[in-house]
């Protein structure tokens, strides 16, 4: 479970984040709303620990341990990845070899890469490059490679192509343990009880929403939530008489 | 040879750029001699493992030939293949008279100091050649060892590839571990014949207060290709080179690669120039730089002297714990329709970088190392694995 308490964070001493709380269950997956400039991205990159969001009040349990000051590397060990928008190249250091230190070696970088449709990327520096679908692809199949418990996406459909977008999505759902296969040996309410991966989607337009399923929405403005409900709900909200709404329930 | 020495008293004293001038005398131009080991598993272990490092496999399982001179002496010299001769340079200069033809042809005999010692002074060297349209595809190995104390060692090297041939060197120059100051001095002279290729990959291992002075110049022929690869990744006094290549041919191309790791009391000054003198010609001089607490010049110079040539210069530069890094980037057209064009960088590892390899997991150090790693790997084809593996333990070592 993530718990966020009471969050308070500055970025280059301006306040971001203002008294935000936030729960999310085991096998739960969250949509965050927000116009830019709201606060989104920096409540992810908090929660992932970057070091330059500081924590001036309240706190961050994951898994009922309190994180709110292990550097990012041990929050990645305990099971926290994330899906950056705009990651950086990183010259010379192949995908391939990102892979094998995520995995350890014990699963195919290659057969991971098939399922993403990358496997032409793996002899491919980091990022260097690549189209705006090509980095998204690059990234979930990071996550993949990462098996992480909570996973973290900032606007994954931002720059992907019609015909990558259903990619994307089908691979978030499986990274959600979401995706609606028939199992031949457990019933869909048996399916639901197991899971345990977590989620908190950044986007911007919604687009995403046609993919994939959640459980709640939550509306980040000017650093505050302002609210928690189902996210088709606030997606049409929005998209109809835009975030000026989410201003009256901010103040 | 009248006239060569009539040169070396015309020769100019240069200043080192970082006011760090010595004494050549100070240097002892003699040692004692060393046997010729015709089995290459004679040789000391701890030779062996400080050739290793700088590429040498004395297990010759993929080589086509070996030359190694120690100090003064040639102890091995041998081809394992047809169409390619390696011989040291003395009994070359009195075995083929056209040899005449090649000795100090590109390189100006009263260039410096150092190039008239190695004539005067010059102790051997060797010259590899490959006949014409003899394709050598496993490398040729050519190790220069010093083990004597204060030695000053004197080297000329000639490599020809005939016309249509291909041939691949792996240059490993190393001291011995026990050996501590020493100045060395190599001359190199490279013809690269009609439609010929030459790798040529150098790779310095000196000990900590050795002054190195190589000196190089290669023509490169119509159609003819140059790979002359650099990578010093140990700590050196003082070692200061600008190798030039001439293409003097149709489409003749020439690439640079310089991979330099300068720690604490290492001052490199490394360049290197190529000239396009005919039309079609292409040139490429790329520089990866890190200074761990040392002093790196990198320099590059391009000159293009016909119209539709076609060159680039990439110098990077990273300074991970204090040290300096002047990039000095050179480009000089001198016809309309040249198309040159440079890149430079001197900076630190992005921190946007360590954190997001961070964010998958990996330390801290483990984020630095992989970068490092990372800009150090420019894909050199040619490079053999267990010299990967060296460099991969040498940028480990330098975090």
């Amino acid at each position: 479970m993530l718990l966020i308490e009471d969050l308070q964070v500055k970025l280059a001493d301006k306040e971001i984040l203002k008294h935000v709380n936030l729960e999310i269950q085991p096998g739960e997956t969250h949509i965050l709303f927000g116009p830019n400039g709201s606060g989104k991205t920096s409540l992810l990159m908090t929660i992932m620990g970057y070091p330059q969001y500081k924590v001036t009040g309240g706190k961050i349990f994951f898994q009922g341990q309190d994180i709110t000051n292990l550097p990012i590397n041990e929050r990645a060990k305990l099971g926290i990845g994330i899906s950056y928008q705009r990651p950086p190249t990183i010259s010379g250091v192949k995908i391939k070899q990102l892979l094998e230190f995520c995995t350890k070696g014990k699963i195919s970088s290659e057969a991971l890469a098939e399922k993403v449709n990358f496997s032409e990327f793996l002899d491919r520096n980091i990022n260097e490059g690549f189209s705006g679908g090509e980095i998204k692809r690059s990234e979930l199949l990071q996550l993949m490679a990462q098996d992480a418990e909570l996973l973290l996406f900032d606007e994954p459909e931002s720059g992907v192509d019609l015909e990558n977008i259903n990619l994307i999505g089908n691979t978030i759902n499986k990274l959600l343990q979401r995706e609606f296969k028939i199992d031949a040996n457990k019933s869909r309410r048996e399916i639901n009880r197991e899971r345990n991966k977590m989620g908190l989607i950044i986007t911007h337009t919604g687009f995403i929403l046609d993919y994939i399923t959640a459980d709640k929405g939550q509306v980040l403005y000017d650093g505050v939530l302002t609210c928690a409900t189902n996210p088709q709900q606030i997606f049409k909200c929005i998209s109809e008489v835009g975030y000026e709404e989410c201003i009256r329930c901010a103040i | 040879m009248c006239d060569l020495n009539r040169k070396i008293y015309q020769t100019e004293e240069r200043k080192d750029p970082f006011g760090q001038d010595f004494d050549i005398n100070d240097y002892q131009a003699v040692s004692a001699p060393h046997n010729y080991i015709e089995d290459l598993k004679a040789l000391p272990e701890t030779d062996k493992t400080r050739m290793i490092q700088a590429g040498i496999d004395t297990e010759e399982a993929k080589s086509s030939g070996t030359f190694i001179q120690k100090d003064t002496s040639i102890i091995h010299a041998h081809s394992l293949q047809e169409g390619l001769e390696i011989k040291p340079i003395k009994e070359a200069l009195e075995q083929y008279d056209w040899l005449k033809e090649y000795y100090w042809k590109l390189m100006p005999i009263n260039t410096d100091s150092f190039t008239a010692k190695a004539h005067t002074d010059l102790h051997n060297g060797y010259v590899i050649r490959t006949l014409p349209g003899h394709k050598v595809i496993l490398p040729v190995q050519a190790c220069i060892y010093m083990e004597k104390e204060g030695l000053n060692q004197n080297v000329h090297n000639i490599i020809i590839a005939e016309e249509g041939s291909e041939l691949h060197i792996i240059s490993g120059c190393a001291t011995s571990s026990h050996m501590r100051k020493g100045l060395h001095i190599g001359v190199s002279e490279f013809y690269i014949k009609k439609k010929a290729k030459v790798s040529f990959t150098m790779i310095h291992s000196w000990a900590e207060e050795m002054i190195v002075r190589p000196r190089s110049v290669a023509m490169v022929e119509e159609d003819g290709l140059f790979i002359n690869n650099y990578i010093c990744l140990k700590p050196v006094k003082s070692l200061q080179m600008n190798p030039t290549t001439l293409l003097a041919g149709k489409g003749a191309v020439a690439r640079f690669n310089n991979l330099l790791i300068a720690g604490p009391g290492s001052k490199m000054d490394i360049g290197g120039r190529i000239f396009l003198k005919k039309e079609n010609t292409r040139a490429e001089i790329i520089s990866r730089a890190i200074t761990n607490g040392g002093n790196i010049i990198a320099r590059g110079a391009l000159v293009g002297e016909v119209p539709g040539v076609k060159a680039h210069l990439e110098c990077r530069g990273l300074i991970l714990n204090g040290g300096s890094m002047h990039a000095i980037p050179e480009l000089e057209g001198r016809a309309d329709g040249v198309e040159m064009s440079h890149e430079a960088a001197v900076g630190k590892i992005a921190q946007e970088e360590i954190l997001y390899l961070m964010s998958r997991g990996m330390s801290e150090e483990e984020a630095i190392s992989t970068i490092v790693r990372g800009f150090l790997n420019v894909d050199i084809p040619e490079l053999p694995s267990q010299l990967k593996a060296e460099i991969d333990k040498a940028v480990g070592l330098s975090d």
